[in-house]
């Protein structure tokens, strides 16, 4: 029951002992109010604005978030008031619906923010009052088509369908060049030769040099055979291409139909026509006439322009307005002319013979040209011509504004659509830089994690300061969900350039299957979670998969580990710690394991961090060190 | 905008279903609706919301295997009682009762056997929520590899399907399992 109604209850009830005295059997007993609890006033809390109600204005509508027992999910013990996290701007207009029964959308608010506020506070948009219905609806329809849009170029883009079959990609292909470069070559082709034809139509009507005899030739009979080769090539690209889009149309049928085609056919047809009747004599004055049609090849460009088959589909929208501007000439002409030749009758040798042949000065003159091919003699007559170029400039102007307005409102559609378009882009490649920054947070505290794991191992503390701690509980916690995928499947998580750099190094590598004797797959003990770990290790000794990262071993003796430089945010305790000739390479070259035993790694660090290692230089295991350029870092057991 | 609105029970009744308090059940519950203000979930929205978590790999195969473990009337939409039961199970339950949870996530066509097939197709969807860029490179036989092993451990009597009481016997045999069952007990 709607608000106002139920303010009046009392009033109806009360009315009703009218009926009493009328009545023939008892009434009804009335309900009482089981619970005559003093109606309270509620504190609601909307993002620190206080809005206060009594609470029996919010349960007048009991399938709401606020009149039903689902906010007792947003209340606050300690402040005994109800907190919700949203909108203070947009809660005004919801509680002003409790407390008037009508509820008002805001011009200034965003539709999709105001949709989600109705939708959480479970509120029909459907109720909204008449006074801002038709604003919503609009706003609605627009943000809908904007969103149709987007999937559509989604769709059109991504162009993720695999099982397109070969006829569909050819369909696809013709209407949009740009999905492959086969159809921008065919599209760039078919334009050039709709270009030649027409140029060659226009060609072929100039007249060129003389022939002997003093007859002024046009070039299309001077050089006959080679425009008609011309043409006849051009004709050939354009049945095939007709052929093809037929061939690959979904519903031929409809194809067939469709203006372009049609057009299609009629520029192709005359040379046909022509062909098959060029011997017979008696109808080339209709073959002449048919080569007009050739003309029509123009309007092929259409497929090639956006803005001529936006004009052609304004001309089709503006049908009512052209159609209403035909009718007024044609009924204005009528009059003009009619009164202009009986204005003219009694003039001698005047030129307006009858009511058709005045037809001709009535448009002339409504239409500004005035030719002065006929002019009115009498007095009379030259009254009606002024009235009648006066009257015609209003007639035309009239109905023009409004299929301009037409034309500029489908424009600007279209100029819409390829700016969202445009901006797509640049909104995704924001979303991914966001992706991949929360995924380098990861690894970035995972780096940080790790080295202060490792310092907490060698007991050095003076760097302890540099690592800062300033992950929030959730951060923390996303990052242990992160880690535990990473343990369940053995793998972990690296950024693009190291990944990168692994697949380079192992497909680089001549790695010499001599593996140093002292090598041993002897598997130690793992302290990790996962009883899986085990496998990780049979691929160490074999591995040519570098070891681009030193791993901290747990437990370990002497190992001579060959590896190479990182590229990354390595601080200075790299350069303390390697000795190697130059200083940071951003190439990772590739290196190889030779340890006498190794245990399990725990997951990797990078190379110089955490570890405090003794001067590299003692003996070496390595059997066969087949990079040139190495770091060789000692390892002693922790 | 959907018109189809769900509201849960009430917040006491909720309270005597599940092991959870009356404030952790406040704090669940705003989460929920924030996301889904219409009261119920549906399985896109739910990939969506999964995915934020893993942002390196693809993780809607495994957000389509959770779904399906939560949405225990099969309609496709989880509402919130239903989400409310099942993390009380996960945080809360007892050991018994997590390990039957997820033999239920894992038996995908809910036959009451684990096969080989299934395991696959959620291991594999484990490992696509890792991503392109791991170290070491993921080979395509890992979850192949990962799966033979996992069958070795649970599959007692070797005859091809993991039974309910086979898995939670080699689980509660397994001590790493056994204390990563407890990894999340404070999480509220």
């Amino acid at each position: 029951m709607a608000a106002g109604v139920a303010a009046w209850l009392p009033f109806a009830r009360a009315a009703a002992i009218g009926w009493m005295p009328v009545a023939n059997c008892p009434m009804p007993l009335a309900p009482t109010d089981k619970n005559k609890r003093q109606d309270e006033l509620i504190i609601l809390n909307v993002s620190g604005r206080r809005f206060q109600t009594w609470r029996t204005t919010l349960e007048r509508y009991p399938d709401t978030l606020l009149g039903s027992t689902e906010k007792e999910f947003f209340f606050n013990e300690d402040t005994k008031e109800y907190f919700f996290d949203r909108d203070p701007e947009v809660f005004r207009c919801i509680l002003n619906f409790y407390r008037t029964g009508k509820l008002h959308y805001p011009r200034y608010e965003c539709i999709s923010a105001y949709d989600e506020e109705l939708a959480f506070y479970g509120i029909l948009p459907e109720i909204i009052g008449d006074c801002c219905y038709e604003e919503y609806k609009d706003r609605k329809r627009e943000n809908a088509e904007r969103l149709m849009d987007d999937n559509d170029s989604e769709n059109n883009q991504e162009g993720s369908m695999p099982s397109l079959n070969f006829r569909e990609t050819m369909w696809r292909a013709f209407e949009n060049p740009h999905t492959s470069t086969l159809a921008l070559v065919f599209y760039y082709v078919t334009g050039f030769f709709i270009a030649v034809s027409v140029i060659t139509n226009v060609v072929e009507t100039v007249p060129c040099g003389t022939v002997p005899g003093n007859k002024e030739l046009p070039c299309g009979e001077r050089y006959a055979v080679a425009f008609f080769c011309l043409d006849t090539a051009c004709v050939m690209i354009f049945t095939v291409e007709y052929l093809l889009r037929l061939f690959a149309a979904p519903s031929r049928y409809r194809f067939m139909r469709s203006v372009m085609s049609i057009i299609d056919v009629v520029a192709i047809m005359p040379y046909y026509i022509g062909l098959v009747m060029t011997d017979n004599e008696d109808v080339s004055g209709a073959f002449v006439t048919l080569r007009v049609f050739r003309v029509f090849r123009i309007f092929k460009f259409s497929r090639h322009s956006q803005g001529l088959r936006i004009l052609g589909y304004t001309l089709k929208s503006c049908a009512s307005e052209l159609g209403f501007l035909l009718f007024s000439l044609t009924m204005a002409i009528i009059i003009f002319a009619t009164v202009m030749f009986y204005a003219e009758k009694g003039s001698s040798a005047s030129k307006f013979t009858s009511i058709p042949a005045s037809f001709w000065y009535t448009i002339v003159t409504m239409t500004t040209l005035g030719y002065g091919d006929m002019v009115p003699k009498t007095i009379a007559g030259k009254i009606f011509g002024s009235i009648c170029s006066l009257s015609g400039v209003l007639v035309i102007a009239l109905p023009v504004p409004v299929i301009v307005s037409n034309f500029s409102r489908i424009y600007h559609q279209n100029q819409r659509a390829d700016k969202r378009r445009a901006q797509k882009k640049a909104r995704l490649a924001r979303i991914r830089v966001a992706k991949t920054g929360s995924s380098n947070a990861y690894l970035h505290s995972k780096r940080n994690g790790l080295l202060n794991e490792a310092l907490e191992l060698t007991g050095s503390t003076d760097d302890e300061q540099h690592i800062s701690k300033s992950t929030s509980l959730i951060e923390s916690q996303h990052h242990h969900l992160l880690h535990c995928l990473e343990k369940t499947t053995n793998h972990e998580f690296i950024d693009e350039q190291l990944f990168e750099q692994n697949c380079m190094d192992s497909s680089m590598q001549n790695y010499p299957s001599t593996r140093s004797p002292s090598l041993s797959s002897q598997q130690g003990l793992t302290t990790s979670c996962c009883s899986r770990r085990n496998k990780k290790t049979t691929h160490l000794p074999n591995s040519s998969v570098p070891a681009t990262r030193l791993r901290s071993m747990q437990e370990l003796s002497t190992i001579h580990i060959q590896c190479s430089e990182q590229p990354s945010l390595t601080t200075s305790r790299s350069s303390l710690n390697m000795k190697s000739d130059d200083g940071l390479r951003p190439n990772c070259k590739a290196s190889q394991i030779t340890t006498a035993i190794i245990s399990i790694p725990t997951p990797p660090v990078l190379t110089p961090e955490g570890e405090s290692r003794p001067p590299p230089g003692s003996p070496s295991h390595a059997t066969n060190i087949s990079t040139a350029s190495s770091n060789i870092v000692k390892v002693s057991a922790l | 905008m959907t018109t189809v609105c769900h509201r849960p029970e009430g917040l006491e009744q909720l309270e005597a279903q599940t092991n959870f308090t009356k404030r952790e059940l406040q704090v669940l519950y705003r989460g929920f609706k924030n996301e889904c203000p219409s009261g119920v979930v549906n399985e896109e929205t739910f990939k969506q919301i999964y995915a934020q978590f893993f942002p390196h790999g693809d993780a809607s195969m495994y957000a389509h295997y959770l779904f399906n473990a939560f949405d225990t009337a099969q309609n496709g939409s989880v509402k919130f009682e239903d989400f409310v039961t099942a993390l009380s199970i996960l945080l809360r339950g007892t050991v018994h009762e997590k390990l039957r949870w997820t033999f239920n996530l894992y038996d995908i066509n809910k036959d009451g056997y684990i096969n080989k097939e299934e395991m696959m197709d959620i291991v594999k969807a484990i490992y696509d929520m890792m991503g392109k860029y791991t170290y070491p490179v993921l080979k395509e036989d890992a979850p192949r590899q990962h799966v033979e092993v996992f069958f070795q451990k649970m599959d007692k009597n070797k005859d091809g399907v993991v039974t309910l009481d086979e898995f939670i016997e080699s689980c509660q045999e397994d001590d790493n399992i056994m204390r990563s069952l407890q990894l999340f007990e404070n999480v509220m």
